[in-house]
């Protein structure tokens, strides 16, 4: 009886809870994934390693949006590609160290999502996701359009890799990734932060409340702007990283697709769960990767239905579902420890043994 | 302190509220009592901005609040406990605690809180989705003090809630008021009301029908509990 009640209870709205779950679990995690980070490259293509890390922060970046400000931008792709046009750009007209070049495409992303996030926070739902498609495909026009410094439909080629004439990271994917991993996971951090500060919580009472933050002091829309703008950024970042790794600026990277694919990492990740967007973009990465290089041509039929899979069997993504099975176990040990002294009173009041009060509401 | 004048309010054609005048003075508590449908929600959504088709003046400490935004009446120590409670479920107490703004010196700090509410200082790192309705309503009126909100609006705080947690959350509704805060009580619940209030508005079909001190209030209280139809 005890047991049920309490394992029930944070099924009803805390699907995603942002507080920690557990002090040494959350630093075994955290050493397991910067060893993993570390080692990948020893087993995968090191420019493969790459995409994954650098798509990894593409969805934690969407996820503050999607999961902690409850808004589905369906226009990332404008920051992740005008990124990796900006980086690509300063990186061949002015021969900077890399991360110079990075920075700058980032920064260039905030200012672009500045206009775009104060339209488009107005609306929410399907018309926030609309209002961002249509803004980037503006962009992806302007990419398309202005060859001259584009390259239009071939791209942007021969991107240098600069780096402090160091010539093993600019000429081996393999150093260069260990070059370009602290910036990723720079951001990574960044959007840590963003999410466990006094914003985020507020960013979390606009998503769960709207009314409620409002009437409690928030200017709503300044916040969803703010997050929209840093979010931009951090996406800025990886399509920089992505840019200089590849040493070309495809236009896909501006195309609306591209802000499908980082959607449906997140979702295969996990709304809400920030890390759950490295599941995402390693699965997506290594999925397509094993199935282009078995020479199999329909890619996108197998990654699509591994992804109605997940959304039909784990509604909360791959790392969601992982992380509530283990709030739901330690919940349940909680409770039976907490249950065996006091069998005695078999009622639910040893849930509350302050209030002594009935089901409330 | 508040001083509500000619408000009306609209949802399309349908008018739900007719040149309302309402008045809370520093250190009162004043009661709007009337029957589901009568415009009492209404009121308190245009009182606190969330409610935009209304005309007339509100005015909080003198200034007029009447075209200002949401955000910005609680700037001005508009607070508001809603019905619903408002908890939000995926933080913890005390993260619910820590969300509000401070909007004036008054501001509860987290320890007199905890003093005030023995119950939420036990739960503070309990999620809000695990919290019982009591626990619920304490955690909802102590966030709105954590604002130093002057004025607090209160819809329904007693509504299913088991008796002794309704005498405590008049115990401490009677705290605020010593404070020289103004509370605008929402209730149905018409005992409870004359427990705590000093005045009565009665809301009926979108008019204040009548003011009532608190002694003519239990006076006729056979007749509103039939006038309320409860």
């Amino acid at each position: 009886m005890t047991q049920s009640v309490i394992i029930e209870a944070p099924a009803d709205g805390a699907d995603v809870p942002v507080t920690a779950s557990h002090p040494r679990v959350r630093w075994i995690l955290l050493a397991a994934g910067l060893v993993a980070a570390l080692a990948l490259p020893w087993f995968l293509y090191p420019p493969v390693a790459m995409d994954i890390v650098a798509l990894a922060l593409f969805a934690i970046a969407l996820d503050i949006l999607l999961g902690y400000t409850g808004l589905l931008s369906f226009g990332h792709a404008a920051f992740w590609g005008s990124s990796a046009y900006v980086s690509g750009l300063i990186a061949t007209h002015y021969g900077v160290p890399f991360p110079v070049a990075v920075v700058g495409g980032a920064v260039f992303a905030m200012i672009l999502a500045l206009p775009i996030g104060y339209v488009s926070v107005r609306r929410s739902g399907i018309y926030f996701a609309m209002v961002t498609l249509a803004f980037a495909q503006m962009v992806y026009f302007v990419g398309y359009q202005w060859s001259d410094l584009t390259g239009g439909e071939n791209g942007l080629q021969g991107v240098p890799r600069s780096f402090f004439g160091l010539e093993l990271v600019e000429t081996d994917s393999f150093y260069f990734y260990y070059a370009a991993l602290p910036i990723l996971l720079f951001g990574m951090w960044a959007a840590w932060r963003i999410v466990h500060s006094p914003f985020g919580r507020v960013l979390v009472s606009i998503r769960d409340n709207t009314p409620r933050a409002r009437a409690l002091g928030y200017d709503v829309d300044k916040y969803k702007a703010l997050a929209f703008v840093l979010s931009a950024g951090l996406t800025g970042l990886a399509g920089g990283v992505f840019a200089i790794s590849h040493r070309f600026v495809a236009l896909t990277e501006l195309h609306w697709t591209t802000s499908g694919d980082v959607v449906l990492m997140t979702v295969l990740g996990g709304i809400g769960t920030l890390w759950g967007g490295i599941v995402g973009a390693f699965l997506n990465v290594t999925l397509a990767d094993y199935l282009a290089s078995s020479g199999f041509g329909g890619i996108d039929l197998i990654t699509g239905s591994v992804f109605v899979l997940v959304v039909l069997l784990f509604r909360r993504g791959v790392w969601g579902t992982v992380r509530h099975q283990w709030n739901v176990r330690r919940l349940r040990r909680a409770a039976a420890r907490r249950a065996a002294p006091s069998y005695s009173s078999p009622d639910r009041s040893s849930r509350h043994p302050a209030s002594g009060e009935g089901t409330g509401r | 302190m508040l001083e509500v004048t000619g408000l009306s309010a609209w949802y399309g054609q349908a008018r739900a509220l007719h040149e309302v005048d309402v008045r809370v003075d520093e250190g009162e508590v004043v009661s709007l009592a009337g029957r589901n449908g009568a415009g009492k929600t209404t009121l308190v959504r245009c009182l606190i901005g969330l409610h935009q088709q209304a005309s007339g003046t509100v005015r909080l400490h003198g200034r007029d609040i009447t075209g200002l935004p949401a955000h910005s009446r609680a700037r001005a120590g508009m607070g508001w406990v809603q019905d619903d409670r408002g908890i939000y479920a995926s933080l913890t107490v005390e993260e619910n605690l820590l969300l509000p703004p401070t909007v004036s010196d008054r501001a509860w700090t987290l320890a007199r809180v905890y003093e005030t509410f023995p119950v939420l200082a036990e739960r503070r790192k309990a999620p809000g989705s695990t919290l019982s309705g009591g626990e619920q309503q304490m955690l909802a009126i102590a966030r709105v003090l954590r604002t130093g909100a002057r004025l607090l609006l209160m819809d329904e705080p007693s509504e299913g809630l088991a008796p002794v947690i309704v005498s405590r959350i008049a115990a401490i509704i009677r705290d605020i008021k010593a404070t020289g805060a103004g509370v605008l009580l929402i209730e149905q619940n018409v005992k409870f009301a004359a427990t705590v209030a000093d005045r009565h508005y009665l809301l009926s079909q979108g008019r204040i029908v009548e003011t009532l001190d608190n002694d003519e209030f239990r006076r006729r209280e056979g007749d509103l509990l039939k006038y309320l139809g409860i």
